[in-house]
């Protein structure tokens, strides 16, 4: 089969790193090829450099036996080549027409022509079965829908080849499989598409091939029917990775934090984003929540945590309701929160390792006496929570912490947080971006604090993360409580379908 | 932290060569030798010592209004009324120095008192009005130094007016002035005072506060980052208020420094421009204390050369605003410059790997 791709030997390097070096990749006509490798391994950079944003330093790309040389996303455009962004770029009070011929606008004298557009998207639709309404607006539909739009933008410009970046990130485990059977009739239809990602279950699910990278090398390129998810996973890491977690069985003891019938406003005015929302934690136990992204988690850990004021219901800890205490003094009496954000929310960028390890102790002694810092002690604070939590830093502890690589910076703060011994952890999205070596050390960290009798509360997007480690899931859809199963009775099918808002016994 | 500091150093000093340079360029586009203009211009501001006791006078209060910006800018906050604290502030030292009769260390402690709460005062509603309302600062205190400037037109002429003049408040007596006759004659005459030994304690307290208390490591982390001061507990509204006010204040005593040291009296219809050039300053100074002092002595060279050089040759004094103003211009622009050292440190060592092309240069950012 000819190749409508190809890629030979690029090579890019940014000032002290090599982002991709000696790649080559073909994709084949008619064919879906996922590009898999971790966070920073020169995936995003490949594809930016096929899509016209980055020049390669040395290399040859070839579009349907052409020797071509991309410079900006227009031209590749011309070549029938289009990206759906990992974040969409569309405009919120738009149509779904308006943002599909942005850019592109048809033309009718001085004014607009939506109508033909409008047509022309429907019947694009309609090929591809992808049940897009061309004249809903963006702000109304769901993330899986804009998604559809997005790849609707791409089939409108007459692209040939589709590079998806990430794109189950954002999506329930449902629209995952409605969105790689979209893949799969568009490739029935001689699409081409290249998939990024680093989740090996849809590749398995969607890819006829695989190439791998690792730390901007190539690896190989394999059939993905001839390998098992392990296999590509050592190709990813380089090691042999161990998916699951150890866990013992262990009987929760008194309950750490119990929530009573908890309402929090949203960020939209007059809205909750929480409602009657009613849970407890225990002692040793991990409570997951699960549920797709911005459908009240935020409002839940914001609430605990202080940053957000309570609407109406108590939280208590330990027994004590705290709804209207301080951040600080739920800090004192025994919350640590690793933040969903680590650069907006965990970590003061600017300021060093050494620094961030204090940013909620710096006012207790030995860190400082009678307002005076003592650098000595800071210091051997963070040397211990470096060695510890095995934080790689380029200078140790006066290491800036904008210049440690994402794991580094999640592995300080969660040191930081388990070092202030705290009853109950609250991890949101613990893991995000990370690599695998990371990720698997995160986990054996939070299910320690489990093990040691503390209560865990993890928040996460990844389903699989929270079926790994909880002990017990509530799942959380539209500001509701939907449901609570416990981990070892249920399945990643039962938590989506509750996680789309039908509950347990509405399930056929 | 050593590294950075150095990158500072060098960004700073990178400006302040283009700005000459820029300004070279200006005195031969308008005929003149530029070395005889630099010549000139530097021995104006340090050709003897009374030229120097004058620089030093003029740096003072720049010393005081640098450190204010710097201060607010570290703390996350872009004052910008460092001009009407200063005029406030010195409104309030004037009227305490006219108001009453004490001896003379007690009066000159009160005045500066005053001033320091005058100053802090005017930066109080602005922060205020940022924590609470989120009512931008640059805004507020745009106002405020509005309302400083008319409220001095309304007081001095109403309460302190001069003998002669409508426009100015009387000429403090000595025993209130900042100035002491040993310095004076130390330096044979000038405008030196009391002031710049202030301003040396304010620098070094301002370092003190920034980098080794736990108030500094609050207002810092506020200023870089509020989310994250937010997390960590800390109460960010009270600390922007807290910032302002000692921003407020530093220039304040800044004003104290120039009405009732480096001048004797306080006009009306005059907003001065120091509280401006404060941003410069700051800017120059890459918001260090230290950095801020020797910007500002930097600028009070070419302040008080400039009119040296406009003497003894043809060059406009303008040319020195412009020279000032060029190497603010490359200062605010030091993301660039540091852009340009990064891409030059990238080549040499680029140049250096190729020479040694068998070191694979490892990943990971």
């Amino acid at each position: 089969m000819e190749y409508i791709v190809e890629m030979e030997n690029i090579r890019k390097e940014f000032p002290g790193i090599v982002a991709n070096d000696n790649i080559s990749l073909g994709l084949k006509k008619g064919e879906i090829l996922a590009l898999l490798g971790e966070n920073g391994a020169g995936k995003s950079t490949l594809m930016s450099i096929l899509f016209g944003l980055y020049k390669p330093d040395s290399g040859q790309i070839r579009v349907r036996g052409s020797d071509v040389s991309i410079t900006n996303p227009n031209q590749a455009n011309d070549l029938g080549i289009g990206m759906v962004h990992q974040h969409f770029k569309l405009v919120h009070n738009f149509t779904v027409t308006e943002n599909i011929i942005l850019g592109m606008e048809p033309k009718q004298g001085l004014t607009l022509n939506l109508r033909d557009a409008s047509k022309k998207i429907k019947e694009l639709s309609e090929k591809y079965r992808l049940n897009v309404d061309p004249d809903a607006v963006i702000e109304n539909v769901s993330v899986g829908m804009q998604q559809r739009v997005e790849i609707l933008k791409m089939l409108y410009r007459d692209a040939e080849v589709l590079i998806f970046d990430e794109p189950t990130a954002v999506l329930t485990p449902q629209e995952i499989q409605e969105l790689i059977k979209i893949m799969k009739d568009l490739k029935a239809e001689g699409k081409s598409i290249i998939l990024i990602t680093h989740k090996l279950k849809e590749i398995k699910a969607a890819a006829d091939r695989c190439t791998v990278i690792r730390k901007g090398k190539f690896i190989g390129t394999v059939n993905v029917a001839e390998k098992t998810e392990a296999e590509m996973a050592e190709m990813m890491v380089g090691r042999k990775v161990s998916f699951s977690v150890d866990k013992k069985e262990q009987e929760p003891g008194e309950k750490v934090l119990e929530l009573q019938n908890l309402s929090v406003m949203s960020n939209h005015k007059g809205i909750l984003g929480l409602r009657d929302f009613s849970v407890d934690v225990k002692q040793g136990e991990i409570l997951g929540i699960a549920g797709v992204d911005g459908n009240g988690q935020t409002e839940l850990v914001e609430a605990l945590t202080g940053l957000r004021k309570t609407e109406s219901g108590r939280i208590l800890l330990n027994g004590k309701d705290i709804s209207s205490s301080t951040i600080r003094e739920r800090i004192l009496s025994g919350i640590a929160h690793i933040p969903e954000d680590r650069q907006k929310r965990g970590l003061v960028l600017d300021y060093s390792v050494e620094e961030n390890m204090i940013l909620e102790i710096y006012n207790k002694e030995p860190y400082s006496k009678n307002y005076i810092l003592n650098r000595e002690a800071i210091r051997k604070h963070a040397d211990k929570i470096i060695k510890d939590f095995d934080v790689r830093t380029g200078e140790g502890a006066v290491t800036p912490v904008r210049s440690l690589s994402g794991g580094n910076q999640q592995k300080a703060i969660v040191g930081r947080e388990v070092d202030h011994n705290p009853d109950l952890l609250i991890a949101v999205q613990p893991t995000r971006g990370l690599d695998v070596g990371s990720i698997e050390y995160i986990h054996r960290r939070l299910v320690e604090q489990r093990d040691n009798g503390k209560a865990v509360l993890l928040v996460s997007l990844e389903l699989d993360e929270v079926l790994d480690l909880s002990d017990r899931i509530a799942i959380i859809n539209n500001g509701e409580l939907i449901g609570m199963v416990k981990a070892s009775e249920t399945d990643e099918k039962e938590v989506g379908l509750m996680m789309t808002g039908i509950r347990k016994g509405e399930q056929s | 932290m050593k590294t950075t500091v150095n990158k500072q150093v060098i960004i700073g000093l990178i400006s302040v060569v283009l700005g000459l340079l820029a300004g070279a360029l200006l005195m031969l586009i308008t005929g003149n030798n530029p070395f005889e203009g630099y010549n000139y211009l530097f021995r104006g501001g340090l050709m003897n010592i009374e030229r120097i006791g004058n620089t030093l006078a003029t740096a003072t209060p720049l010393i005081f209004t640098g450190l204010s910006v710097a201060f607010a800018f570290k703390t996350g906050l872009f004052n910008i009324g460092a001009s009407g604290q200063m005029l406030f502030g010195g409104l309030c030292a004037t009227a305490v120095g006219l108001s009453f009769d004490m001896p003379r260390f007690i009066l000159l402690a009160a005045m500066i008192l005053a001033a320091m709460i005058g100053g802090g005062l005017w930066a109080l509603i602005p922060g205020f009005l940022k924590a609470r309302f989120n009512v931008h600062e640059v805004v507020a205190t745009i106002m405020m130094n509005w309302i400083s400037y008319w409220v001095i037109y309304y007081t001095v002429p109403a309460f302190f007016k001069g003998e002669f003049l409508e426009t100015e408040s009387r000429n403090l007596p000595a025993a209130a002035s900042l100035k002491a006759p040993w310095l004076t004659n130390l330096f044979d005459g000038s405008f030196i005072n009391y002031g710049l030994f202030l301003a040396v304690i304010a620098v070094i307290l301002i370092e003190i506060i920034l980098n080794r208390t736990i108030l500094g490591f609050e207002l810092k982390a506020a200023g870089y980052n509020r989310f994250s001061a937010e997390y960590a507990g800390m109460n960010v509204n009270r600390n922007i208020i807290l910032s302002m006010v000692i921003a407020g204040a530093l220039a304040g005593v800044g004003g104290a420094t120039f009405y009732i040291g480096y001048a004797s009296n306080i006009q009306i219809g005059v907003l001065p421009s120091l509280g401006f050039d404060g941003i410069a300053v700051a800017l120059l100074g890459s918001n260090a204390p230290y950095g801020v002092f020797i910007s500002a002595l930097f600028f009070g060279i070419l302040h008080s050369g400039k009119g040296f050089m406009n003497a003894m040759t043809s060059i406009p004094p303008e040319i020195g605003d412009t020279i000032i103003a060029t190497i603010i211009y490359f200062a605010a622009t030091s993301v660039l410059i540091e852009k340009g050292v990064n891409a030059v440190k990238a080549k040499l060592s680029g140049m250096k790997n190729k020479e040694q092309e068998s070191v694979p240069a490892e990943g990971g950012r």
